[in-house]
Protein backbone atom coordinates (compact mmCIF):
# COMPACT_ATOMS: atom_id res chain seq x y z
CA UNK A 1 0.00 0.00 0.00
CA UNK A 2 1.48 3.64 -1.31
CA UNK A 3 -0.04 5.86 0.92
CA UNK A 4 -2.72 5.57 4.65
CA UNK A 5 -6.72 5.98 3.16
CA UNK A 6 -8.78 5.16 5.64
CA UNK A 7 -12.41 5.52 3.47
CA UNK A 8 -10.53 3.62 0.51
CA UNK A 9 -9.31 0.90 3.16
CA UNK A 10 -12.91 0.29 4.84
CA UNK A 11 -14.53 -0.09 0.75
CA UNK A 12 -11.82 -2.58 0.22
CA UNK A 13 -12.93 -4.57 3.24
CA UNK A 14 -16.31 -4.32 2.21
CA UNK A 15 -15.74 -5.37 -1.59
CA UNK A 16 -13.80 -8.17 -0.25
CA UNK A 17 -16.45 -9.26 2.46
CA UNK A 18 -19.23 -9.02 -0.70
CA UNK A 19 -17.12 -11.03 -2.48
CA UNK A 20 -16.69 -14.13 0.25
CA UNK A 21 -20.33 -13.80 0.26
CA UNK A 22 -21.01 -13.92 -3.00
CA UNK A 23 -18.76 -17.20 -3.25
CA UNK A 24 -19.92 -18.67 -0.47
CA UNK A 25 -23.63 -18.50 -0.03
CA UNK A 26 -24.56 -21.38 -2.43
CA UNK A 27 -22.53 -23.73 -0.78
CA UNK A 28 -23.95 -21.92 2.78
CA UNK A 29 -27.64 -22.55 1.44
CA UNK A 30 -27.05 -26.09 0.61
CA UNK A 31 -25.76 -27.54 3.80
CA UNK A 32 -28.67 -25.62 5.15
CA UNK A 33 -30.78 -27.51 3.39
CA UNK A 34 -28.82 -31.20 3.90
CA UNK A 35 -29.89 -30.48 7.21
CA UNK A 36 -33.28 -30.82 6.76
CA UNK A 37 -36.03 -33.33 6.50
CA UNK A 38 -37.57 -33.53 3.10
CA UNK A 39 -40.98 -32.02 4.47
CA UNK A 40 -39.41 -28.93 4.76
CA UNK A 41 -38.75 -28.00 0.90
CA UNK A 42 -43.37 -27.76 0.13
CA UNK A 43 -43.42 -24.46 1.52
CA UNK A 44 -42.54 -21.06 -0.36
CA UNK A 45 -39.06 -21.01 0.91
CA UNK A 46 -36.00 -22.41 1.08
CA UNK A 47 -34.76 -23.10 5.27
CA UNK A 48 -32.08 -20.46 5.69
CA UNK A 49 -30.90 -21.63 9.36
CA UNK A 50 -29.69 -25.11 10.07
CA UNK A 51 -32.11 -27.85 10.65
CA UNK A 52 -31.99 -31.07 12.94
CA UNK A 53 -30.94 -34.12 10.23
CA UNK A 54 -27.69 -33.26 9.73
CA UNK A 55 -26.84 -37.02 10.58
CA UNK A 56 -29.15 -38.36 9.78
CA UNK A 57 -29.29 -37.05 5.96
CA UNK A 58 -25.78 -37.90 5.64
CA UNK A 59 -25.77 -41.44 7.30
CA UNK A 60 -28.61 -42.51 4.45
CA UNK A 61 -26.93 -40.99 1.70
CA UNK A 62 -23.95 -42.84 2.48
CA UNK A 63 -24.66 -45.74 3.27
CA UNK A 64 -27.77 -46.60 1.76
CA UNK A 65 -28.33 -44.21 -1.11
CA UNK A 66 -31.17 -43.42 -2.90
CA UNK A 67 -32.73 -46.30 -4.76
CA UNK A 68 -35.87 -45.34 -6.38
CA UNK A 69 -33.50 -42.55 -8.30
CA UNK A 70 -30.77 -45.30 -9.27
CA UNK A 71 -28.04 -43.89 -7.09
CA UNK A 72 -26.36 -46.67 -4.76
CA UNK A 73 -24.58 -45.61 -1.48
CA UNK A 74 -22.48 -42.75 -1.99
CA UNK A 75 -19.89 -44.20 -0.02
CA UNK A 76 -18.98 -46.48 -2.91
CA UNK A 77 -19.11 -43.35 -5.46
CA UNK A 78 -16.70 -41.50 -3.47
CA UNK A 79 -14.14 -44.30 -3.35
CA UNK A 80 -14.77 -44.89 -7.51
CA UNK A 81 -14.29 -40.79 -7.53
CA UNK A 82 -11.11 -41.55 -5.32
CA UNK A 83 -9.33 -44.24 -7.35
CA UNK A 84 -10.13 -42.39 -11.06
CA UNK A 85 -8.77 -38.82 -9.64
CA UNK A 86 -5.77 -40.37 -8.08
CA UNK A 87 -4.94 -42.92 -11.13
CA UNK A 88 -5.71 -39.87 -13.34
CA UNK A 89 -3.12 -38.00 -11.84
CA UNK A 90 -0.13 -40.61 -10.88
CA UNK A 91 -0.72 -41.43 -14.48
CA UNK A 92 -0.40 -38.08 -16.22
CA UNK A 93 2.21 -37.55 -13.95
CA UNK A 94 4.15 -40.78 -14.82
CA UNK A 95 3.51 -40.60 -18.45
CA UNK A 96 4.47 -36.90 -19.05
CA UNK A 97 7.18 -37.40 -16.65
CA UNK A 98 8.89 -40.03 -18.93
CA UNK A 99 8.35 -38.29 -22.38
CA UNK A 100 9.76 -34.97 -21.08
CA UNK A 101 12.66 -36.48 -20.05
CA UNK A 102 13.35 -38.25 -23.51
CA UNK A 103 12.42 -35.16 -25.28
CA UNK A 104 14.97 -33.24 -23.73
CA UNK A 105 17.49 -35.83 -22.63
CA UNK A 106 18.14 -37.24 -26.05
CA UNK A 107 18.47 -36.34 -29.55
CA UNK A 108 16.93 -38.65 -32.15
CA UNK A 109 14.85 -38.83 -34.86
CA UNK A 110 11.33 -37.62 -34.87
CA UNK A 111 11.52 -36.16 -31.80
CA UNK A 112 9.96 -32.80 -33.34
CA UNK A 113 6.81 -35.38 -34.60
CA UNK A 114 6.78 -36.52 -30.99
CA UNK A 115 6.72 -33.05 -29.29
CA UNK A 116 3.78 -32.06 -31.93
CA UNK A 117 1.76 -34.96 -31.55
CA UNK A 118 2.16 -34.81 -27.87
CA UNK A 119 0.97 -31.17 -28.26
CA UNK A 120 -2.10 -31.62 -30.70
CA UNK A 121 -3.89 -33.00 -27.23
CA UNK A 122 -4.27 -29.94 -26.05
CA UNK A 123 -6.58 -29.16 -29.24
CA UNK A 124 -8.44 -32.25 -28.93
CA UNK A 125 -10.58 -32.53 -25.44
CA UNK A 126 -13.12 -34.52 -25.41
CA UNK A 127 -16.18 -32.51 -25.24
CA UNK A 128 -15.04 -31.90 -28.90
CA UNK A 129 -14.55 -36.16 -30.17
CA UNK A 130 -17.37 -37.62 -28.05
CA UNK A 131 -18.54 -39.98 -30.28
CA UNK A 132 -15.67 -41.44 -32.05
CA UNK A 133 -14.00 -41.47 -28.90
CA UNK A 134 -16.67 -43.03 -27.61
CA UNK A 135 -16.37 -45.57 -30.02
CA UNK A 136 -12.58 -46.64 -29.44
CA UNK A 137 -13.67 -47.39 -25.89
CA UNK A 138 -16.51 -49.48 -26.86
CA UNK A 139 -14.56 -51.58 -29.42
CA UNK A 140 -11.90 -52.25 -26.85
CA UNK A 141 -14.30 -53.18 -24.50
CA UNK A 142 -13.17 -50.53 -21.34
CA UNK A 143 -16.82 -49.59 -20.66
CA UNK A 144 -17.70 -50.54 -17.35
CA UNK A 145 -14.13 -50.17 -16.31
CA UNK A 146 -11.49 -47.87 -14.21
CA UNK A 147 -9.24 -48.13 -17.34
CA UNK A 148 -11.59 -47.09 -19.69
CA UNK A 149 -12.98 -44.47 -17.09
CA UNK A 150 -9.27 -43.26 -16.56
CA UNK A 151 -6.65 -44.13 -19.96
CA UNK A 152 -8.19 -41.81 -22.77
CA UNK A 153 -7.78 -39.08 -20.55
CA UNK A 154 -4.27 -39.65 -19.39
CA UNK A 155 -2.52 -38.11 -22.34
CA UNK A 156 -1.35 -34.29 -20.97
CA UNK A 157 0.48 -31.82 -23.23
CA UNK A 158 0.31 -29.43 -19.86
CA UNK A 159 2.05 -31.59 -17.58
CA UNK A 160 4.82 -32.69 -20.39
CA UNK A 161 5.52 -29.08 -20.87
CA UNK A 162 5.54 -28.16 -17.12
CA UNK A 163 8.30 -30.69 -16.64
CA UNK A 164 9.84 -30.29 -19.98
CA UNK A 165 10.22 -26.45 -19.00
CA UNK A 166 11.66 -27.46 -15.45
CA UNK A 167 14.31 -29.97 -17.02
CA UNK A 168 15.56 -27.58 -19.05
CA UNK A 169 16.66 -25.47 -15.92
CA UNK A 170 18.35 -28.37 -14.52
CA UNK A 171 22.09 -27.87 -15.28
CA UNK A 172 24.08 -29.12 -17.84
CA UNK A 173 26.91 -29.96 -15.10
CA UNK A 174 24.61 -32.52 -13.21
CA UNK A 175 24.36 -34.38 -16.31
CA UNK A 176 27.63 -34.12 -17.41
CA UNK A 177 29.04 -35.20 -13.63
CA UNK A 178 26.69 -38.16 -13.36
CA UNK A 179 28.15 -39.30 -16.60
CA UNK A 180 31.95 -38.88 -15.35
CA UNK A 181 30.67 -40.82 -12.63
CA UNK A 182 28.84 -43.64 -14.24
CA UNK A 183 25.54 -43.09 -14.42
CA UNK A 184 23.48 -44.24 -17.26
CA UNK A 185 20.17 -42.49 -18.30
CA UNK A 186 17.98 -44.57 -15.82
CA UNK A 187 19.70 -44.20 -12.92
CA UNK A 188 20.22 -40.32 -13.64
CA UNK A 189 16.47 -40.28 -14.28
CA UNK A 190 16.00 -41.98 -10.82
CA UNK A 191 18.51 -40.33 -8.40
CA UNK A 192 18.75 -37.04 -9.75
CA UNK A 193 16.26 -35.95 -12.14
CA UNK A 194 12.98 -36.62 -9.90
CA UNK A 195 14.52 -35.76 -6.60
CA UNK A 196 14.63 -32.67 -8.18
CA UNK A 197 11.17 -32.74 -9.58
CA UNK A 198 9.72 -33.35 -6.19
CA UNK A 199 7.81 -29.75 -5.84
CA UNK A 200 6.61 -29.71 -9.60
CA UNK A 201 5.46 -33.33 -9.04
CA UNK A 202 3.53 -32.44 -5.95
CA UNK A 203 1.70 -28.98 -7.24
CA UNK A 204 0.85 -30.76 -10.22
CA UNK A 205 -0.54 -33.77 -8.21
CA UNK A 206 -3.34 -31.29 -6.87
CA UNK A 207 -3.71 -29.79 -10.08
CA UNK A 208 -4.76 -33.14 -11.52
CA UNK A 209 -6.55 -34.67 -8.70
CA UNK A 210 -9.38 -32.26 -8.99
CA UNK A 211 -9.20 -32.65 -12.56
CA UNK A 212 -9.77 -36.30 -11.80
CA UNK A 213 -12.50 -35.71 -9.76
CA UNK A 214 -14.58 -33.20 -11.47
CA UNK A 215 -15.15 -35.21 -14.59
CA UNK A 216 -18.54 -35.19 -16.00
CA UNK A 217 -19.15 -36.03 -19.06
CA UNK A 218 -16.75 -38.70 -19.82
CA UNK A 219 -17.90 -41.09 -16.45
CA UNK A 220 -21.26 -40.18 -17.82
CA UNK A 221 -20.54 -41.78 -20.89
CA UNK A 222 -18.62 -45.10 -20.45
CA UNK A 223 -20.44 -46.35 -17.12
CA UNK A 224 -23.98 -47.72 -17.31
CA UNK A 225 -23.21 -49.85 -14.70
CA UNK A 226 -23.26 -48.36 -11.13
CA UNK A 227 -20.75 -49.99 -9.37
CA UNK A 228 -18.56 -47.64 -11.34
CA UNK A 229 -20.24 -44.18 -10.85
CA UNK A 230 -18.35 -41.59 -9.73
CA UNK A 231 -19.49 -38.99 -6.92
CA UNK A 232 -19.89 -36.42 -9.63
CA UNK A 233 -21.96 -38.28 -12.26
CA UNK A 234 -23.93 -39.85 -9.54
CA UNK A 235 -25.68 -36.37 -8.19
CA UNK A 236 -26.77 -35.76 -11.70
CA UNK A 237 -28.65 -38.71 -11.18
CA UNK A 238 -30.00 -37.82 -8.19
CA UNK A 239 -31.17 -34.46 -8.57
CA UNK A 240 -32.96 -35.81 -12.41
CA UNK A 241 -35.23 -37.36 -10.67
CA UNK A 242 -38.28 -37.64 -13.43
CA UNK A 243 -40.76 -35.16 -13.14
CA UNK A 244 -41.16 -34.75 -9.27
CA UNK A 245 -38.78 -32.43 -7.38
CA UNK A 246 -35.79 -33.98 -6.00
CA UNK A 247 -35.44 -34.69 -2.48
CA UNK A 248 -33.11 -31.50 -1.90
CA UNK A 249 -32.14 -32.42 1.78
CA UNK A 250 -30.44 -35.84 0.00
CA UNK A 251 -28.93 -34.17 -3.50
CA UNK A 252 -27.73 -31.21 -1.09
CA UNK A 253 -26.01 -33.88 1.45
CA UNK A 254 -24.33 -35.62 -1.86
CA UNK A 255 -23.43 -32.61 -3.28
CA UNK A 256 -21.37 -31.37 0.42
CA UNK A 257 -19.78 -34.42 0.57
CA UNK A 258 -18.95 -34.46 -3.34
CA UNK A 259 -17.32 -31.25 -2.79
CA UNK A 260 -15.02 -32.23 0.13
CA UNK A 261 -12.72 -33.82 -0.82
CA UNK A 262 -11.08 -31.13 -3.49
CA UNK A 263 -12.18 -28.47 -1.57
CA UNK A 264 -10.03 -29.71 1.17
CA UNK A 265 -7.25 -30.57 -0.85
CA UNK A 266 -6.97 -26.87 -2.46
CA UNK A 267 -7.75 -25.41 1.59
CA UNK A 268 -4.94 -27.27 2.80
CA UNK A 269 -2.28 -27.36 -0.02
CA UNK A 270 -3.40 -24.12 -1.09
CA UNK A 271 0.84 -22.98 -1.74
CA UNK A 272 1.07 -26.05 -4.04
CA UNK A 273 -2.45 -25.84 -5.46
CA UNK A 274 -1.71 -21.66 -6.75
CA UNK A 275 2.39 -23.18 -8.11
CA UNK A 276 0.63 -25.73 -9.88
CA UNK A 277 -1.90 -23.76 -11.16
CA UNK A 278 -0.02 -20.74 -12.53
CA UNK A 279 2.76 -22.91 -13.53
CA UNK A 280 0.68 -25.48 -15.81
CA UNK A 281 -1.17 -22.81 -17.77
CA UNK A 282 2.35 -21.01 -18.18
CA UNK B 1 13.80 -26.81 -30.54
CA UNK B 2 16.05 -27.09 -27.12
CA UNK B 3 17.90 -30.13 -25.86
CA UNK B 4 20.64 -30.29 -23.23
CA UNK B 5 24.60 -29.33 -24.53
CA UNK B 6 25.29 -33.17 -23.93
CA UNK B 7 22.79 -35.73 -24.68
CA UNK B 8 22.72 -39.67 -23.89
CA UNK B 9 23.51 -41.87 -26.71
CA UNK B 10 20.88 -44.22 -26.14
CA UNK B 11 19.20 -44.82 -29.53
CA UNK B 12 15.86 -47.22 -28.51
CA UNK B 13 15.19 -45.88 -24.74
CA UNK B 14 13.82 -42.33 -25.80
CA UNK B 15 11.15 -44.24 -27.82
CA UNK B 16 10.30 -46.61 -25.29
CA UNK B 17 9.98 -43.28 -22.81
CA UNK B 18 7.75 -41.85 -25.10
CA UNK B 19 5.61 -44.80 -25.88
CA UNK B 20 3.07 -44.56 -23.90
CA UNK B 21 1.92 -40.90 -24.12
CA UNK B 22 2.14 -41.12 -27.52
CA UNK B 23 0.38 -44.72 -27.60
CA UNK B 24 -2.62 -42.67 -25.55
CA UNK B 25 -2.41 -39.48 -27.89
CA UNK B 26 -3.17 -42.05 -30.95
CA UNK B 27 -5.44 -43.88 -29.83
CA UNK B 28 -7.57 -41.72 -27.75
CA UNK B 29 -7.28 -38.72 -29.59
CA UNK B 30 -5.63 -38.66 -32.71
CA UNK B 31 -7.47 -41.58 -33.67
CA UNK B 32 -10.90 -40.26 -32.41
CA UNK B 33 -10.14 -36.60 -34.25
CA UNK B 34 -9.38 -38.37 -37.81
CA UNK B 35 -12.36 -40.45 -37.69
CA UNK B 36 -14.50 -37.28 -36.46
CA UNK B 37 -13.16 -35.56 -39.36
CA UNK B 38 -13.95 -38.53 -41.97
CA UNK B 39 -17.25 -39.15 -40.97
CA UNK B 40 -17.88 -35.25 -41.45
CA UNK B 41 -17.76 -36.50 -44.65
CA UNK B 42 -19.76 -39.20 -44.95
CA UNK B 43 -23.85 -39.78 -44.47
CA UNK B 44 -24.86 -43.20 -43.20
CA UNK B 45 -28.25 -44.71 -44.16
CA UNK B 46 -30.17 -45.58 -41.22
CA UNK B 47 -29.41 -49.23 -40.79
CA UNK B 48 -25.82 -48.28 -40.42
CA UNK B 49 -25.01 -51.00 -43.86
CA UNK B 50 -23.43 -48.55 -46.27
CA UNK B 51 -21.65 -44.61 -46.34
CA UNK B 52 -21.57 -42.76 -48.87
CA UNK B 53 -18.65 -40.00 -49.26
CA UNK B 54 -20.70 -37.00 -49.66
CA UNK B 55 -18.24 -34.10 -49.96
CA UNK B 56 -18.95 -30.90 -47.86
CA UNK B 57 -23.01 -31.82 -47.40
CA UNK B 58 -23.30 -32.43 -43.60
CA UNK B 59 -21.55 -28.87 -43.22
CA UNK B 60 -23.77 -26.92 -45.51
CA UNK B 61 -26.72 -28.21 -44.10
CA UNK B 62 -25.58 -27.59 -40.62
CA UNK B 63 -25.05 -23.84 -41.38
CA UNK B 64 -28.37 -23.54 -43.70
CA UNK B 65 -30.02 -25.04 -40.45
CA UNK B 66 -31.04 -22.05 -38.23
CA UNK B 67 -30.83 -24.15 -34.94
CA UNK B 68 -27.00 -24.51 -35.70
CA UNK B 69 -26.79 -20.86 -35.94
CA UNK B 70 -29.15 -19.67 -33.14
CA UNK B 71 -26.63 -22.22 -31.13
CA UNK B 72 -23.65 -19.96 -32.60
CA UNK B 73 -24.94 -16.68 -31.49
CA UNK B 74 -25.75 -17.85 -27.90
CA UNK B 75 -22.67 -19.63 -27.88
CA UNK B 76 -20.68 -16.32 -28.84
CA UNK B 77 -23.06 -14.33 -26.61
CA UNK B 78 -22.62 -17.02 -23.13
CA UNK B 79 -19.19 -16.49 -23.59
CA UNK B 80 -18.78 -13.27 -24.03
CA UNK B 81 -20.81 -12.28 -21.10
CA UNK B 82 -18.99 -15.02 -19.08
CA UNK B 83 -15.27 -14.03 -19.46
CA UNK B 84 -16.43 -10.11 -19.04
CA UNK B 85 -18.82 -10.49 -16.05
CA UNK B 86 -15.77 -13.51 -14.70
CA UNK B 87 -13.28 -10.95 -14.78
CA UNK B 88 -14.21 -7.95 -14.00
CA UNK B 89 -15.63 -9.36 -10.95
CA UNK B 90 -12.42 -10.85 -10.35
CA UNK B 91 -10.12 -8.20 -11.38
CA UNK B 92 -12.22 -5.94 -8.86
CA UNK B 93 -11.39 -8.73 -5.82
CA UNK B 94 -8.07 -8.81 -6.54
CA UNK B 95 -7.14 -5.35 -6.42
CA UNK B 96 -8.93 -5.27 -3.38
CA UNK B 97 -7.26 -8.40 -1.79
CA UNK B 98 -3.70 -7.20 -3.15
CA UNK B 99 -4.47 -3.89 -0.72
CA UNK B 100 -5.30 -5.68 2.21
CA UNK B 101 -2.22 -6.47 4.61
CA UNK B 102 -2.58 -8.72 7.14
CA UNK B 103 -6.27 -10.69 6.11
CA UNK B 104 -4.88 -11.27 3.07
CA UNK B 105 -4.25 -14.90 3.59
CA UNK B 106 -7.77 -15.71 5.17
CA UNK B 107 -9.24 -13.84 2.00
CA UNK B 108 -7.98 -15.53 -0.55
CA UNK B 109 -8.58 -18.88 0.46
CA UNK B 110 -12.07 -18.11 1.29
CA UNK B 111 -12.20 -17.53 -2.96
CA UNK B 112 -10.15 -19.46 -3.76
CA UNK B 113 -12.00 -22.84 -3.35
CA UNK B 114 -14.88 -23.00 -6.04
CA UNK B 115 -11.98 -24.03 -8.25
CA UNK B 116 -12.11 -27.39 -6.99
CA UNK B 117 -16.00 -27.66 -7.48
CA UNK B 118 -17.24 -29.65 -10.25
CA UNK B 119 -19.26 -27.32 -13.14
CA UNK B 120 -22.09 -30.14 -12.55
CA UNK B 121 -22.05 -29.60 -8.97
CA UNK B 122 -22.59 -25.90 -9.77
CA UNK B 123 -24.97 -25.79 -11.84
CA UNK B 124 -26.68 -27.92 -8.61
CA UNK B 125 -26.05 -25.38 -6.59
CA UNK B 126 -27.73 -22.19 -8.36
CA UNK B 127 -30.41 -24.34 -10.18
CA UNK B 128 -30.91 -24.80 -5.94
CA UNK B 129 -30.86 -20.54 -6.04
CA UNK B 130 -32.72 -20.45 -9.11
CA UNK B 131 -35.71 -22.61 -8.74
CA UNK B 132 -38.80 -21.11 -9.61
CA UNK B 133 -41.28 -23.05 -6.73
CA UNK B 134 -38.69 -22.64 -4.23
CA UNK B 135 -35.44 -20.95 -5.01
CA UNK B 136 -34.17 -18.16 -2.62
CA UNK B 137 -33.65 -15.29 -6.27
CA UNK B 138 -37.06 -16.07 -7.41
CA UNK B 139 -38.41 -15.42 -4.38
CA UNK B 140 -36.47 -11.94 -3.97
CA UNK B 141 -37.35 -11.20 -7.20
CA UNK B 142 -40.86 -11.53 -6.59
CA UNK B 143 -40.82 -9.35 -4.24
CA UNK B 144 -39.56 -6.66 -5.97
CA UNK B 145 -41.47 -7.33 -8.68
CA UNK B 146 -40.01 -9.82 -11.82
CA UNK B 147 -41.41 -12.45 -12.25
CA UNK B 148 -38.26 -15.58 -12.42
CA UNK B 149 -38.81 -18.98 -14.12
CA UNK B 150 -35.73 -19.64 -16.41
CA UNK B 151 -38.06 -22.90 -17.47
CA UNK B 152 -40.07 -21.25 -19.83
CA UNK B 153 -38.16 -17.70 -20.05
CA UNK B 154 -35.11 -18.11 -22.51
CA UNK B 155 -33.59 -14.88 -21.73
CA UNK B 156 -33.76 -15.54 -17.96
CA UNK B 157 -32.19 -18.98 -18.21
CA UNK B 158 -29.44 -17.35 -20.36
CA UNK B 159 -28.48 -15.16 -17.23
CA UNK B 160 -29.21 -17.84 -14.92
CA UNK B 161 -26.33 -19.60 -17.07
CA UNK B 162 -24.14 -17.03 -17.68
CA UNK B 163 -24.05 -16.38 -13.29
CA UNK B 164 -23.43 -19.87 -12.53
CA UNK B 165 -20.89 -20.16 -15.29
CA UNK B 166 -19.16 -16.98 -14.20
CA UNK B 167 -19.20 -17.72 -10.60
CA UNK B 168 -17.33 -20.73 -11.38
CA UNK B 169 -14.62 -18.96 -13.12
CA UNK B 170 -13.73 -16.20 -10.62
CA UNK B 171 -11.66 -18.03 -8.03
CA UNK B 172 -9.08 -19.54 -10.91
CA UNK B 173 -8.99 -15.37 -12.49
CA UNK B 174 -8.67 -14.14 -9.05
CA UNK B 175 -5.15 -16.17 -8.51
CA UNK B 176 -4.03 -14.99 -11.70
CA UNK B 177 -5.04 -11.38 -11.05
CA UNK B 178 -3.28 -11.62 -8.02
CA UNK B 179 -0.08 -13.21 -9.09
CA UNK B 180 -0.42 -10.14 -12.02
CA UNK B 181 -0.38 -7.66 -9.42
CA UNK B 182 2.28 -8.88 -7.56
CA UNK B 183 4.76 -8.41 -10.72
CA UNK B 184 3.64 -4.79 -10.58
CA UNK B 185 6.61 -2.53 -9.43
CA UNK B 186 5.76 -0.98 -6.25
CA UNK B 187 8.20 2.16 -7.38
CA UNK B 188 6.54 2.94 -10.38
CA UNK B 189 2.94 2.99 -8.18
CA UNK B 190 4.92 5.08 -5.35
CA UNK B 191 6.31 7.57 -7.95
CA UNK B 192 2.89 8.05 -9.28
CA UNK B 193 1.81 8.81 -6.08
CA UNK B 194 4.41 11.04 -5.26
CA UNK B 195 3.48 13.02 -8.41
CA UNK B 196 0.13 13.51 -6.78
CA UNK B 197 -1.84 10.74 -8.67
CA UNK B 198 -4.82 9.08 -6.58
CA UNK B 199 -5.49 5.22 -6.38
CA UNK B 200 -8.13 5.02 -9.29
CA UNK B 201 -5.78 7.30 -11.66
CA UNK B 202 -3.04 4.97 -10.16
CA UNK B 203 -4.93 2.08 -11.29
CA UNK B 204 -6.30 3.27 -14.91
CA UNK B 205 -2.88 4.93 -16.05
CA UNK B 206 0.12 2.35 -14.55
CA UNK B 207 -1.44 -1.03 -13.10
CA UNK B 208 -3.96 -1.75 -15.39
CA UNK B 209 -2.13 -1.33 -18.39
CA UNK B 210 0.83 -3.36 -17.01
CA UNK B 211 -1.39 -6.29 -15.98
CA UNK B 212 -2.15 -6.58 -20.04
CA UNK B 213 -0.24 -9.74 -20.68
CA UNK B 214 -2.41 -11.45 -17.73
CA UNK B 215 -5.70 -9.74 -18.62
CA UNK B 216 -4.58 -10.80 -22.30
CA UNK B 217 -4.18 -14.59 -21.47
CA UNK B 218 -6.90 -14.89 -19.25
CA UNK B 219 -9.53 -13.53 -22.22
CA UNK B 220 -8.30 -16.84 -24.22
CA UNK B 221 -9.07 -19.21 -21.23
CA UNK B 222 -12.15 -17.73 -20.07
CA UNK B 223 -13.64 -18.20 -23.69
CA UNK B 224 -12.41 -21.55 -23.73
CA UNK B 225 -13.81 -22.31 -20.82
CA UNK B 226 -17.02 -21.04 -21.16
CA UNK B 227 -17.14 -22.83 -24.75
CA UNK B 228 -16.01 -26.12 -23.68
CA UNK B 229 -15.53 -26.77 -19.77
CA UNK B 230 -19.38 -25.61 -19.34
CA UNK B 231 -20.92 -28.63 -20.28
CA UNK B 232 -21.65 -29.89 -16.49
CA UNK B 233 -23.27 -27.01 -15.69
CA UNK B 234 -25.91 -26.63 -18.64
CA UNK B 235 -26.35 -29.99 -18.49
CA UNK B 236 -27.01 -29.49 -14.40
CA UNK B 237 -29.72 -26.57 -14.88
CA UNK B 238 -31.24 -25.85 -18.53
CA UNK B 239 -29.87 -29.13 -20.91
CA UNK B 240 -29.82 -26.21 -23.17
CA UNK B 241 -33.43 -25.42 -23.00
CA UNK B 242 -36.20 -23.64 -23.06
CA UNK B 243 -36.68 -23.86 -26.86
CA UNK B 244 -32.33 -24.26 -27.59
CA UNK B 245 -31.87 -20.69 -25.54
CA UNK B 246 -29.22 -21.94 -23.91
CA UNK B 247 -28.23 -25.10 -26.52
CA UNK B 248 -24.50 -23.77 -26.70
CA UNK B 249 -22.20 -25.88 -29.18
CA UNK B 250 -20.52 -28.72 -26.53
CA UNK B 251 -24.01 -29.67 -25.36
CA UNK B 252 -25.81 -29.52 -29.02
CA UNK B 253 -22.64 -31.72 -30.18
CA UNK B 254 -23.47 -34.42 -27.64
CA UNK B 255 -27.18 -33.89 -28.09
CA UNK B 256 -27.50 -34.20 -31.22
CA UNK B 257 -24.81 -37.47 -31.55
CA UNK B 258 -25.14 -39.02 -28.30
CA UNK B 259 -29.24 -38.75 -27.53
CA UNK B 260 -30.23 -37.74 -31.34
CA UNK B 261 -27.78 -40.41 -32.83
CA UNK B 262 -27.35 -38.22 -36.02
CA UNK B 263 -23.43 -39.37 -36.69
CA UNK B 264 -23.09 -36.90 -39.60
CA UNK B 265 -24.13 -33.69 -38.10
CA UNK B 266 -22.61 -34.33 -34.78
CA UNK B 267 -18.74 -35.10 -36.68
CA UNK B 268 -19.06 -31.74 -38.51
CA UNK B 269 -20.49 -30.08 -35.03
CA UNK B 270 -16.89 -31.83 -33.59
CA UNK B 271 -15.33 -30.84 -36.65
CA UNK B 272 -16.05 -26.83 -36.30
CA UNK B 273 -15.34 -27.17 -32.39
CA UNK B 274 -11.64 -28.67 -33.13
CA UNK B 275 -11.03 -25.17 -35.56
CA UNK B 276 -12.10 -23.46 -33.01
CA UNK B 277 -9.86 -24.87 -29.96
CA UNK B 278 -7.10 -24.56 -32.53
CA UNK B 279 -7.29 -20.97 -33.31
CA UNK B 280 -8.29 -20.24 -29.56
CA UNK B 281 -4.54 -22.55 -28.84
CA UNK B 282 -2.76 -20.81 -31.43
CA UNK B 283 -3.65 -17.51 -30.31
CA UNK B 284 -2.94 -18.23 -26.66
CA UNK B 285 0.55 -19.87 -28.04
CA UNK B 286 1.54 -17.30 -30.64
CA UNK B 287 0.84 -14.52 -28.28
CA UNK B 288 0.85 -15.09 -24.68
CA UNK B 289 4.56 -16.40 -25.37
CA UNK B 290 5.55 -13.03 -26.95
CA UNK B 291 2.67 -11.00 -24.48
CA UNK B 292 0.76 -7.74 -24.81
CA UNK B 293 3.24 -5.19 -23.69
CA UNK B 294 3.64 -1.51 -23.44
Amino acid sequence: MVENRPLLTVLTHLVLIVGVIVVVFPVYLAFIASTHGSGDFMRGLVPLLPGPHLIENYGKMLTEGISTAGAPPLWIMLMNSLIIAIIIAVGKIAISLLSAYAIVFFKFPFRMVAFWIIFITLMLPVEVRIIPTFAVVANLGLLNSYVGLTLPLIASATATFLFRQFFLTVPDELMEAARVDGAGPIKFFRDILLPLSRTNIAALFVILFIYGWVQYLWPLLVTTDSRYYTVVMGIKRLAATADSEPQWNFVMAAVMLAMLPPVLVVIFMQRLFVKGLVETEK
Amino acid sequence: MQTKRTTFPNKLLPYALLAPQLAVTLIFFIWPAAQAVKSSFEREDPFGFKTTFIWFENYSRLFADPGYVNSLTKTAMFAVSVTLLSMTLSLILAVAVSRVLRSNRAYTTLLVWPYAVAPVVVGILWWFMFNPTIGIAPYLMRAAGISWNHRVDGNQAMIFVIIAASWKQISYNFLFFVAGLQSVPQSLTEAAAIDGAGPFKRFWTIVFPLLSPTTFFLLIVNINYAMFDTFGIIDATTSGGPNQATNILVYKVYADGFLGLNIGSSAAQSVVLMAIVIVLTAIQFRYVERRVQY
